[in-house]
């Protein structure tokens, strides 16, 4: 009989002692490429130039400056090292309310890779890029075709970017009719980036109330409606993922005032293809195309931010304009009328072929779907967790769901704790305490990229700690994270001392 | 529909989980006037392999930098970027993860953003750096905006030398803040001339170094000036490559040094997205715009990194916020900084060197045809000529031979129609340079 | 020692009145984190915004209760900010001002009343 070989089943063991390198398995210690010490390393080959720099003089940089190098193979040792701390879409449910964590389609990254469309420089001729400018006036052609708008400024970088962007629009039709307004006026509910642009902008902001259901109050928008008003920034679907049933009276209300509507699209996933916003009244929206159109979150960016304009706002969208003449395309760069420019170029090229790629994979009727099959898999999430857990509202939501922390109440378990601890199970946490207007929010939205098996993976996930919570199992909650690659961090200390950089070698 | 995994079936159970009769039962909060039943009128959905063919031809009506001899800067620079950077950050890690909000579940995102802002702080001269922001223009904006709010003034001097696009952009969120911009006219070589127009209400004054003719300038002087009337000094860099030979804003005295960061790490892309680099010094760190990215430690005592100072944003401050932006440009802050390592500071300074040195053999061959002047007097690696004709019919039928020429000074601004600005990088050769004479030549003469 | 509804303290001594903010407001900011005090000489109105307190969670403006000049600021706020917390109605004062009206203080809630206040939110 055979009887040597490694043993085939494991052996019992007490308690998992500490690694001894700081690794867990799989998951490597990994320093900052400042420890790694090449400071006379280089990862390339470069040619040796034919001329010097002696015609700088004394411009010519002489001391250190603090870069180290890598090999190739230790770069991507490094860089995968550090990218297995992260969590990830591809990875599990990514349900963090109001950011529309969907899946990130591969053939979106392949097109923009194209040479045609990653190596074309903005200001080269323009009869050399008629395709690029094409696309952009094909995303133009779907934006507005799918608001009901006449117009879009496609610059705007990011969607706090639109933001300003349309309220430097309705700034500049209110001057432009000499009659320039003072007040903005933002719901409680509105997410931070609303008051803080129309601050920016000069504006004073004016709260409007919410109603017990999670709405505007009409009552008090029309109290605060006057002469002087400039605009409301109303989120729709708002932030407590409802749908704002008196939206159209409220257009109707501010268009009296003869102030504009500016919608935060934030939330357009939850109705592409099934509303228009032009029909609601809206006056500008923009649109985060790495929301609602899939272009990657990328770790925080590049986002891309269109803004959608009606006929009274569109004479001010800012440079440049597409313009499609008998000899082809081109962007006029100082457009009468225009209120300025966003940025140096055109936007974010990278972002426009990404999300028209998405939106032609989709179609008019895949779009329609995408909306549908959001807030079906937001209202199975809210009928799934609600014998359990609060519901903030009643009803139907849209594409998130929204639960306070009153059954958490006598736990000892916070919204906090119950979040880190769903890291633990392998879920990136809800967002939190966000909308402001309900106390100790969970705001879960799972996209319509989600399956049937992970939503209900996600939700007995969910529906075990609950239980965990209410049996009194609150050290599973107070000490979470126990299981990923780090604890919870003092963010105090981080503050209070604020280490920002390596410090130099030596 | 290939993204979408709910099958009839799955959506018929769950409604029945629900409780709905069908999904219209869902959106009864829509008021029935806006109500859509058809669909919107636009194309059905297409396969890979059909939205692969008309991206394709999209991308085939373009010519590609690529393609041929190529003198664009003026912004943005074509550079060679290593194969290794763009496998990196596709990693579904990096490419499909949020904003590190959960620092426990974001260690990657965060540490890599922390070496970022290292490297820009080195490269800079600068004490701290931001986690980036969304471009070189944006940030040269939002660098106003905060030398208003340290220094409680509301007056900008421009250079003559800052970018046309930047100024506008400056111009744009100027006017809407009540700050007051003096924008001197273009000049190729009159950074300095800053210094006649501060008092006591400046703010700050911008200048560019390369500036957007090419011409550097040591700004020390400046500085000295800004300084001594309670101003601040920004320096703006839209070739961040010049750093690796050039002596450091933060050496000269700057202030707060913004910077386009797409040299490194990033593509063309028709000029977005980029990324901006935001270095200031460290008494104005709780002034500054943006994301930062701070050490700490975790609970068990192991070194963490963590999105810090966040009471100066929007979340938090809302109506009194530092800056209304958001969000950063990640993806491509992690590009440069994968670039960065895998130069270190050896290879930034040889990449640096051996641009310099195409400019300059470019420089030489230009100036010898006919009619052609180089008007820059110092440049890194791009410099203006002033041609005896208009500069954009020129480029017009360069291009039309193949020759992707540079960019018109018209294309940007008005006047000086005459004036063209040339770049050469690493990636033009001498056959290239050698062409470029050659058709420049026959189209002049 | 009298207080406002915005939970800052005062003690006057001659027309000199030390400010700080309440216990009750650095228990409900959390863990302070940096303090911005006025500079010296600067003349403040009551109810003006003249120093900001940060923690992880939030920033507030701390106003002026008097009216009148800063004479001092307490510059070891901003390195020790955490004195906030420790010691708020004392030794982690935020600045002296020279009062040009003390009836302005005598205005102002006394404890009780304040406290009577905190019971109300």
């Amino acid at each position: 009989m055979q009887s040597v070989g490694r043993p085939t089943q494991p052996q019992a063991v007490s308690a998992t002692p500490d690694t001894l390198t700081g690794a867990r398995g799989l998951l490597q210690d990994e320093v900052l490429i400042f420890e790694l010490g090449g400071w006379d390393k280089t990862g390339v080959d470069l040619a040796e130039p034919e001329l010097d720099a002696s015609d700088l003089g004394d411009l010519v940089r002489v001391e250190p400056i603090g870069l180290p190098g890598l090999s190739e193979p230790e770069t991507l040792r490094h860089y995968v090292r550090l990218s297995q701390k992260n969590h990830a879409i591809d990875l599990a449910l990514y349900p963090l309310g109001s950011c529309t964590m969907k899946h990130n389609p591969r053939l979106n990254e392949k097109m923009a890779r194209l040479a045609g469309f990653a190596d074309i420089h903005p200001l080269q001729p323009q009869s050399t890029v008629q395709g690029a400018i094409e696309l952009m006036d094909e995303l133009s052609h779907w934006l507005k075709t799918l608001t009901g708008m006449p117009a879009v400024a496609l610059s705007p970088k990011a969607g706090a970017h639109g933001e300003l962007c349309g309220l430097l629009a309705i700034r500049a039709a209110h001057v432009a009719r000499g009659d320039a307004r003072k007040r903005v006026l933002v719901p409680t509910s509105a997410h931070g980036t609303n008051p803080a642009t129309a601050a920016f902008v000069g504006y004073l902001v004016e709260e409007i109330a919410q109603t017990d259901d999670g709405r505007v109050d009409l009552g008090d928008l029309e109290a605060k409606l006057g002469p002087d008003v400039a605009a409301i920034m109303v989120t729709n679907p708002n932030t407590c993922g409802l749908f704002e049933r008196d939206v159209i009276e409220i257009a109707r209300l501010t268009h009296s005032a003869g102030a504009y509507f500016y919608c935060d699209g934030a939330n357009f996933n939850a109705i592409v293809g099934r509303v228009r916003p032009a029909d609601l009244g809206v006056d500008a929206m923009h649109i985060n195309l790495h929301k609602t159109f899939s272009t990657p979150h990328g770790g925080g960016g590049p986002g891309a931010g269109p803004v959608v304009l009606s006929e009274a706002l569109a004479p001010y969208a800012p440079a440049p304009w597409i313009v499609h003449g008998e000899d082809g395309y081109s962007l006029d760069e100082a457009p009468a009328g225009a209120f300025g420019r966003m940025c140096a170029f055109h936007g974010q090229m990278g972002m426009f072929v990404r999300a028209l790629a998405y939106m032609k994979s989709h179609g008019t009727d895949g779009l329609r779907q995408v909306a549908e099959d959001a807030v079906l898999n937001a209202n199975y999430i809210k009928a799934r967790l609600s014998p359990v857990m609060s519901a903030a509202f009643t009803g139907p939501c849209m594409h998130e769901a929204l639960f306070t922390d009153a059954w958490l109440e006598g736990t000892g378990v916070t919204t906090l704790d119950f979040a880190k601890a769903m890291i633990d199970e392998g879920f990136h946490p809800m967002t939190m305490y966000f909308p402001l207007v309900v106390h100790g929010a969970m705001l879960i939205e799972p996209t319509e990229t989600e399956s049937r098996n992970e939503l209900d993976r996600f939700c007995d996930a969910v529906l075990k700690l609950a239980s965990a919570a209410r049996s009194g199992d609150a050290d599973r909650f107070k000490g979470a994270p126990f299981h990923a690659p780090l604890r919870r961090l003092d963010e105090t200390r981080a503050a209070r001392k604020p280490v920002l950089k390596c410090p130099p070698p030596g | 529909m290939r993204y979408l995994p709910l099958t009839t079936a799955d959506r018929t159970d769950m409604l029945a989980v629900i409780g709905a009769a069908s999904v219209d039962d869902l959106f009864v909060d829509v008021p029935a006037a806006a109500r859509r039943t058809g669909l919107v009128s636009l194309p059905a959905h297409e396969g890979e392999l059909e939205v692969e063919r008309d991206m394709m031809a999209l991308a085939a009506k373009n010519r590609a930098a690529g393609a041929g001899p190529f003198f664009c800067g003026a912004g943005a620079y074509r550079h060679h970027v290593p194969a290794s950077v763009d496998h990196i950050i596709q990693r579904s890690e990096f490419l499909t993860s949020y904003t590190p909000y959960q620092p426990e579940i974001a260690q990657g995102t965060l540490q890599y953003l922390f070496e970022f802002q290292t490297q820009v702080a080195a490269l800079t001269g600068m004490e701290v750096a931001n986690a980036s922001m969304y471009d070189g223009s944006t940030a040269a904006a939002e660098a106003v905006m905060m030398a208003t709010r340290v220094t409680r003034r509301s007056k900008a001097v421009l250079s003559g030398g800052v970018h046309p696009h930047y100024a506008g952009t400056i111009d744009t969120m100027a006017s809407v803040a009540g700050v007051e911009v003096v924008a001197q006219d273009p000049a190729v070589d009159n950074e300095a001339g800053v210094i006649a127009a501060i008092d006591a209400d400046t703010a700050c004054v911008v200048v560019q170094t390369p500036n957007v003719f090419g011409t550097a300038t040591d700004v020390t002087a400046i500085a000295a000036a800004a300084q001594a009337a309670g101003a601040l000094l920004i320096v703006v860099v839209t070739e961040t490559v010049s750093l690796g030979l050039l002596k450091s804003p933060g050496a000269m005295g700057a202030d707060i040094v913004v910077a386009e960061g797409q040299s490194i790490g990033n593509g063309l892309n028709f000029g977005g997205p980029y990324v901006g680099l935001f270095a200031t010094r460290e008494k104005y760190m709780r002034q500054m715009p943006g994301r930062l990215c701070g050490e700490t430690v975790d609970a068990e005592g192991r070194r963490g990194f963590v999105l810090t100072l966040s009471t100066r944003e929007q979340h938090i401050r809302r109506d009194k916020a530092t800056s209304n932006i958001c969000t950063n440009s990640g993806l491509c802050a992690l590009a440069f900084t994968i670039h960065m390592s895998l130069l270190g500071e050896k290879g930034l300074r040889q990449l640096a060197a051996l641009n310099h040195s195409k400019a300059r053999q470019l420089a030489a061959a230009l100036g010898a045809v006919p009619g052609v002047e180089i008007l820059t007097p110092r440049f890194f690696n791009e410099f203006a000529i002033r041609l005896p004709v208009a500069a954009a019919p020129v480029v017009e039928a360069l291009a039309g031979q193949g020759v992707i020429a540079g960019v018109p000074f018209s294309r940007l601004a008005g006047g000086m129609d005459n004036v063209l600005l040339v770049a050469a990088t690493e990636t033009t050769t001498t056959s290239d340079i050698e062409t470029f004479a050659r058709m420049l030549n026959g189209v002049l003469a | 020692m009298r207080f406002t509804k915005d939970h800052e303290w005062v003690e006057l001594s001659g027309d000199i009145a030390t400010i700080g903010i309440s216990a009750y407001a650095a228990n409900a900011l959390g863990d302070v984190v940096f303090v911005e005090t006025p500079e010296i000489g600067k003349a403040v109105k009551a109810g003006d915004g003249f120093a900001v307190v940060e923690s992880v969670k939030a920033a507030s403006d701390v106003y002026a209760p008097v009216s009148g000049e800063v004479v001092e600021a307490n510059g070891a706020l901003s390195d020790t900010p955490e004195m906030v917390n420790q010691d708020p109605e004392k030794d982690a004062w935020f600045a002296k001002v020279r009062v040009s009206d003390p009836a302005e203080v005598e205005a102002l809630m006394d404890r009780d009343a304040y406290e009577a206040f905190l019971a109300t939110l």
